[in-house]
């Protein structure tokens, strides 16, 4: 489609833009640059913070150019005195407000505020500035903390809450200059419908909000002679990590990492991929028991459509949002849970280890499987079964402390066993990847034959679409599954709750046709966490997704029932998917939580 | 003097005269009519009414929208109460007419929250316009069908600016948004929708039925047609006045029994304080604004008290969601206090001066870029009594 172009002119020179197109994104192709700061691509536009503001001819008032989207000729000026000014003034009046500890802030370095201080070479507060905190630190939550003495409410995290995740735990209190972001009565947001998708703290641009960070304790464990520390390392943070290190974002640095995680001082260094195989034969096997039950034997207590629930925020969500429709949810636990508990019982006994000095730190590129290792169901192994979710920018820090540069350190591989995973396990990073994974396998069991797509690529479940959608017809199936003989399975793939939103609306209106749904909570998939490297942005996920579908191609083993360590585990352990040991470890169920709660 | 005699809204009205004749008429004619009269919105802004109906009529949807914007919250104002009390009637068969020039079926009268007292009064003028036929279906056989319902606001300043009205009554945050898209644009449920204050629709069934030649023969070139004002304080008889436009503000002081004043607040807190000197200036979209609050403070009131005043009001009305206004107001309070106390250097003022500036150039709606006039303006006319105490 052709759409309309429209001259304009920035800072006296000439261009051509389509119609609509924002003055920022006018600027951005024009190579100038407009700074701003309640801006983010991921978001809608709000046109608050007034820093991105120009002049436009003709208009009395300056204009944020984030908000104003280009339908007529216009002619702007970026940069004035009275630009200058206003930008000036309105950064002084957040700086005045913002409790800017600097050298004890997370965000020290990476924050948007004190880099747009230095930009404009600031040197003295022009206000009176705030001196000691005023508000008490929020950190009921095993995942996320706010401190909103660091806010310069921006409105950041509510547009992410609200508008982008369809969540809706953080919203705007009060008014003028008593502002406050909080939450339902201020309640603490442990308290709250918060799914811990950490999504908000991606886009703080200071430190209001961070991920509850347990590296002091994991240091201790290191460093106390009596512990069996493990970590396991799931695939988003390995392909984002490095951009802590000055990576470019899309770069995989796996085999560096794990020398690191070594260096460190971890005993032993696991793939949670390792994991994700054992899930996807626990997870696949589940689904072709459920299609049984429905299709044969007509039982109708039985849920279809399955969804995954490999994602903790996505959990959370339909706890809260779904609880009426949580049988639909596998009954699997995550990669990262199902680990723990093999660890812990599996490995402790080959190993001749006491499983109550094993200490299990989970890498991770999100906030919610903090939640997730402290729920009280995970504690089958007879104990917590991981011990610490790490997020990657927590693991970055980690790093850089023990004095480690990821640049400088030698390939290394994994431990084993359960050091092994295969393509299928590490492609759950992106989102799709489950759902690939699964139906590899699945597919192959069903019919002993591998999926019909080129390189085993399903493509059609692949991309940054917010809800994807595929079927599979299964052919020429063996003996045993001749009930699914010509059976299309409907399947679809959402990322981000507002796009899982559209979907369990669908499912609860007994409007969706689906088999099988793979939900992640944030958007991009895993790759995009909240315990992700900052910023985030479209380029940024579609960049990771890139370097995890790469890595991908050249694994030696890539179908998940294929991991000839996951074989040997079930060999000596499990017996079989579904068996009565998995049952007790590697599968959960779920607390209906509702939206509302009572005040006493 | 003659001027102050002459009554349009205070003068004599006849239900359904000025529907009649609109519905007798092209919507496009009506909108003519209006545009000609040069008729400006009264509510403060003065942008001129039939430019905003013929954005709304030109807009093509399936759904448009008219809104009486009857948040009369500035402080020092009571004009719309008084036409609302008094006359629904006139407020309803304007915001009607409205309706049918911009092609809208419903109407809405977006009444402040405390004023809720004169809900029943509207509620019940709707039912006898719509027992006469002047309202509802197939209003005088016209085939044109027009409702209105009130909606309540719940006590924000800021919700009287039009956006914030719409987010307000959207179900959201009463808070304003960036323009464009205007509301003619996408306002209401994102439809056009034309916002009017409640004086602006009074004057239209009187221009729609006299025609816009009569409109203009009263008050002055730019600014035609009269204006009620408010007029309160250090006076001898305080109450709503309808004036022509263009009237020196000496002329309304003498008409109200002002006795010797040392400074007027014209417009509202977001207005000019203005003093002696400039009291033969007349009152007009040109000159001191016509928002129609006037507030009057005789010669042993404090100056820095009257501005502490007006700021502390911003402070707590300001939504709160753009940087300048939040915490501008803010600043220019605790500046205040600083004068108050004596502390406050001179380097600093002159930072809070840069800051008003700022203000008015970058806040994101009418609220912020008005809320420094009080300060700049007391600062300058009342310099010697508000710096050297």
């Amino acid at each position: 489609m052709n759409r309309e172009m429209i001259d304009i002119r920035i800072d006296g020179k000439e261009f051509k833009v389509e119609k609509g197109t924002t003055i920022l994104e006018a600027c951005k192709m024009a190579g100038i640059n407009i700074p701003t700061l309640c801006y983010h691509p991921d978001l809608t536009v709000a046109g608050i913070c007034r820093i991105c503001v120009v002049e436009i001819e003709g208009m009395k008032t300056l204009t944020p150019a984030c908000a104003f989207q280009i339908e007529r000729p216009v002619s702007v000026k970026t940069n004035s005195p009275k630009i200058r000014k206003a930008r000036r003034i309105n950064l002084d009046l957040l700086l005045s407000e913002h409790y800017g500890d600097c050298y004890t802030c997370v965000r020290n370095g990476k924050c948007e505020l004190q880099s747009l201080a230095r930009d404009y070479g600031i040197d003295n507060y022009r206000f009176p500035s705030v001196i000691k905190p005023k508000y008490e630190i929020d950190n009921s939550s095993y995942a996320i903390v706010r401190d909103q003495n660091k806010c310069i409410s921006c409105k950041r995290c509510i547009r992410t809450c609200i508008d982008l995740q369809k969540v809706g735990a953080l919203e705007t209190f009060g008014r003028g200059h008593s502002v406050r972001i909080s939450t339902a009565l201020n309640k603490p947001i442990a308290e709250v419908i918060c799914i811990n998708c950490g999504q908000c703290i991606n886009r703080c641009p200071t430190g209001a909000l961070r991920a509850n960070d347990p590296a002091d304790f994991i240091w201790e464990a290191i460093d106390d002679p009596e512990k069996f520390v493990i970590i396991q390392t799931a695939p988003s943070p390995r392909a984002a990590i490095g951009e802590e290190f000055g990576y470019p974002p899309g770069t995989s640095v796996t085999k560096k990492l794990n020398a690191a995680l070594r260096r460190i001082g971890f005993d032993r260094v696991f793939d949670t991929n390792f994991a994700a195989d054992l899930t996807i034969m626990e997870e696949g096997s589940e689904l072709i028991e459920r299609l049984k039950k429905r299709i044969v034997e007509g039982d109708e207590i039985v849920k279809v459509p399955m969804i995954t629930s490999c994602s903790p925020g996505w959990v959370k969500f339909a706890e809260h949002y779904y609880p009426e429709h949580l049988n639909h949810l596998s009954t699997c636990k995550s990669p990262q849970q199902m680990f723990g508990a093999i660890i812990k019982t599996y490995y402790a006994r080959k190993v001749g280890i006491d499983p109550s000095k094993i200490v299990v730190v989970a890498l991770m590129p999100c906030a919610a499987k903090k939640f997730e290792c402290n729920r009280p169901e995970m504690r089958d192994s007879g104990f917590k079964d991981v011990d610490f979710g790490l997020t990657t920018r927590e693991m970055a820090t980690m790093i850089k402390e023990a004095g480690i540069d990821l640049k400088d350190m030698p390939e290394k591989d994994f431990d084993h066993p359960l050091g092994l995973g295969s393509g299928a396990g590490l492609i759950f990073g992106a989102t799709g990847g489950v759902m690939e994974a699964a139906i590899r396998t699945v597919y192959e069991i069903v019919t002993g034959k591998p999926v019909p797509f080129k390189n085993l690529e399903i493509t059609p479940i692949r991309g940054m679409e917010g809800v994807r959608e595929a079927s599979l017809t299964i052919e020429n199936t063996l003996p045993e599954y001749r009930w699914l003989e010509g059976v299309t399975l409907n399947v679809a793939v959402a990322h981000g709750t507002a796009n899982a939103k559209k979907i369990m609306d669908k499912v609860v209106k007994g409007e969706a046709d689906y088999h099988f749904i793979e939900i992640m909570a944030c958007p991009g998939g895993c790759l995009g966490g909240g315990g992700q490297p900052i910023p985030t942005t479209p380029e940024i996920r579609m960049a990771r997704a890139r370097a995890i579908y790469e890595e991908e191609k050249n694994l030696p083993v890539r179908k998940s029932h294929e991991n000839p360590e996951l074989q040997q585990l079930y060999k000596e352990f499990l017996k079989h998917p579904l068996s009565e040991v998995s049952h007790k470890l590697l599968h959960t169920h779920y607390t209906p939580r509702g939206k509302y709660f009572f005040v006493g | 003097m003659k001027q102050i005699k002459k009554k349009i809204l205070f003068g004599e009205y006849v239900s359904g005269i000025g529907l009649e004749k609109a519905l007798s008429i092209k919507p496009e004619d009506v909108i003519k009519e209006i545009k000609d009269s040069g008729l400006r919105g009264r509510g403060g802004a003065g942008f001129p009414t039939g430019l905003k109906w013929e954005f709304a009529f030109k807009e093509e949807s399936d759904e448009k929208y008219v809104i009486c914007n009857a948040d009369e919250g500035e402080p020092g104002t009571f004009k719309d109460r008084k036409l609302l009390t008094e006359q629904p009637e006139k407020v309803i068969e304007g915001l009607t007419i409205a309706g049918y020039a911009i092609g809208a079926k419903r109407g809405f009268i977006y009444l402040r929250g405390e004023y809720i007292y004169i809900l029943k009064n509207i509620e019940k003028a709707i039912t006898n316009l719509k027992e006469k036929n002047l309202l509802g279906e197939n209003i005088l056989n016209s085939n044109f069908h027009f409702d209105v319902e009130v909606r309540l606001g719940a006590g924000a300043y800021v919700c009287g600016e039009e956006f914030a009205l719409i987010e307000s009554m959207n179900g959201y945050r009463g808070e304003p948004r960036n323009k464009p898209p205007f509301p003619t644009q996408k306002g209401f449920r994102d439809k056009p929708t034309v916002v009017n204050n409640v004086e602006t629709l009074c004057f239209v069934p009187y221009i729609v039925s006299k025609g816009a030649e009569w409109f203009k023969s009263f008050g002055i070139e730019g600014s035609t047609g009269t204006k009620l004002f408010s007029v309160s304080g250090d006076i001898e008889h305080p109450g709503v006045y309808e004036l022509e436009l263009g009237i020196t503000l000496n002329e309304l002081l003498e008409v109200v029994g002002a006795k010797n004043p040392k400074a007027v607040q014209v417009g509202g807190a977001a207005g000019i304080c203005v003093a002696k000197k400039d009291f033969d200036r007349p009152i007009s979209f040109q000159g001191l604004p016509p928002g129609g609050s006037i507030i009057v403070f005789g010669e042993h009131r404090d100056m820095l008290k009257v501005l502490k005043n007006f700021l502390e009001f911003f402070v707590e009305e300001s939504c709160g969601q753009c940087t300048p206004c939040r915490e501008g107001n803010y600043r220019l309070l605790e500046g205040v206090n600083m004068l108050e106390k004596g502390n406050c250097s001179y380097r600093y003022l002159r930072e809070l001066l840069t800051l008003c500036e700022v203000m008015k150039t970058s806040s994101k709606c009418g609220l912020g870029q008005t809320s420094p006039n009080c300060f700049l303006s007391i600062l300058e006319n009342f310099k010697d009594e508000v710096i050297f105490r």
